[in-house]
């Protein structure tokens, strides 16, 4: 049996390592983003419909930051349309996103494979053109991050701020829907769905929970996520597990640590 | 001139409150009163931007922000925002903070009182950098000693801005502003139906 160091540094691995990695720094950042808009829901439905585009650009062998930045930008579109919804128009777009993914997968020559990938998570298939396309994307969001943080926290603490001022807010309240559509999709393709969404979802969970500020939240929240990665990571290729429902297990089990803590 | 409202008529499908007219200069603190339900709610909405204008103008001057402490301020459960984090958001002054801000300024916000909350919320608002502070019953979970100290600020922190004030606290609004507005007589006769309720 391989020790963890090992398996965590085999040069083979390497790549996949780095992929879900930066899926695992990122994704934690814009949860905390999208749990302080009471979001979180619309994250599984930007996540389906966003994976689902994305699988479709695949399908026609197009690049993987070009189809999944069409697919974020369906995905936005779409949410924009349901926001008035709320919940339930998330529901929507979540049930329609796996409609069209298992029916996308059925119909192209990707098949199985991708459906399977889709749902379980092909991480140690990751190739480098996922690499390059999560490293662009992530250090995009990262970059952008100090700019969107106060105006994002302002506007759901002042809503009536950004009107009133007559500022410019679509750009960041766009420009991070966005992101988190692109990001999601290109994660999904390697960790799948659930693998992204509980990124997404679990470690700003327990970061909400034991916190003491807002900064502080969200380095809880990254290092849950690439802690409770690097774990997933080791164990399933230790066990031969699927890689998804191992890190969705790992992050729950960790996260669960917040029901023993509550506000410091 | 920070604020000049002239023959205003504001509501959101129909009227709602109207024609009414003034200006808000520097260092002026400005009551607005009138019955429950006659719009002055919706008055101060319509200066931020959230209310329909049928008639008349709101101008402003050049350049100037403006800050607005709501009705019930949003107050979001289970969530990691202290209130160091919450007056960086308006960018207020952390220096001159109140004695009673200064000893919670690493407590998460939804840890606090309602009228800890309150106190923190206005405070933001007049210690950030906006020329027009609009305050929607700033009183809201104050215990005297909290109306009392409020009262001091809104003393103290106009000399360059303006205040635009609602309170159903006569006494309060006795002792802080210059001049009031009563707006009863302009509500309009379908109010009711709208459902605007301040």
């Amino acid at each position: 049996m391989s020790s963890f160091p090992d398996l965590l540094l085999d040069p083979l691995f390497r790549v996949p390592l780095f992929v879900g990695l930066i899926a695992a720094a990122i994704l934690p950042l814009l949860g905390c983003y999208l749990r302080l808009r009471r979001e979180w829901l619309a994250a599984l439905g930007l996540a389906h419909i966003a994976a689902a585009c994305h699988l479709f650009g695949m399908a026609l062998h197009l690049p993987l930051l070009l189809s999944g930045a069409g697919g974020a930008l369906i995905a936005v579109g779409i949410k924009q349309l349901l926001k008035r919804e709320g919940n339930g128009g998330y529901a929507l777009m979540m049930l329609g996103g796996w409609a069209a993914l298992y029916l996308i997968a059925a119909n192209t020559t990707l098949g199985e494979a991708l459906s399977h990938a889709l749902s379980d998570g092909q991480l140690y298939f990751a190739n480098t053109e996922q690499l390059l396309a999560l490293g662009i994307g992530g250090g995009i969001a990262l970059a952008l991050m100090p700019w969107w943080n106060r105006r994002l926290l302002r506007a759901c603490f002042f809503p009536a701020h950004e009107a009133a001022n007559q500022l410019p807010a679509w750009r960041w309240h766009l420009s991070f829907d966005l992101a988190v559509a692109l990001l999601l999709a290109l994660a999904t393709g390697a960790i799948g769905l659930m693998g992204a969404f509980a990124l997404v979802f679990l470690p700003p969970w327990l970061a909400f929970r034991v916190a003491p500020n807002w900064r502080g939240g969200l380095l809880i929240a990254m290092l849950t996520g690439m802690a409770g990665y690097a774990l997933a990571f080791v164990l399933a290729l230790q066990f031969d597990q699927p890689f998804g429902p191992v890190l969705v297990a790992v992050l729950l089990a960790v996260s669960a640590l917040g029901f023993l803590r509550r506000h410091p | 001139m920070l604020l000049k409202i002239s023959d205003l008529v504001t509501g959101y499908a129909a009227p709602v409150i109207g024609p009414v007219s003034f200006t808000l200069d520097a260092g002026q603190a400005l009551g607005i009163v009138g019955a429950n339900g006659c719009g002055k709610s919706t008055l101060l909405k319509s200066v931020y931007g959230q209310a329909r204008i049928f008639s008349g103008s709101i101008e402003r001057s050049r350049g100037i922000t403006l800050a607005s402490q709501q009705q019930h301020p949003v107050r979001l459960s289970d969530t990691p925002v202290s209130v160091l984090d919450y007056l960086r958001l308006l960018d207020a002054d952390k220096q001159e903070l109140p004695d009673r801000l200064a000893a919670l300024i690493h407590k998460r916000i939804d840890t606090l009182s309602g009228g800890q909350y309150q106190l923190l919320a206005v405070w933001a608002c007049l210690a950030s950098s906006a020329r027009v502070v609009l305050l929607d019953e700033p009183t809201n979970n104050l215990d005297p000693e909290g109306v009392a100290l409020l009262a001091g600020w809104l003393r103290e922190r106009r000399h360059d801005r303006g205040l635009l004030l609602i309170s159903h606290d006569t006494d309060f609004m006795a002792a802080v502003c210059d001049a009031g507005i009563n707006v009863t007589a302009q509500h309009h006769s379908d109010l009711r139906k709208n459902g605007d309720t301040t």
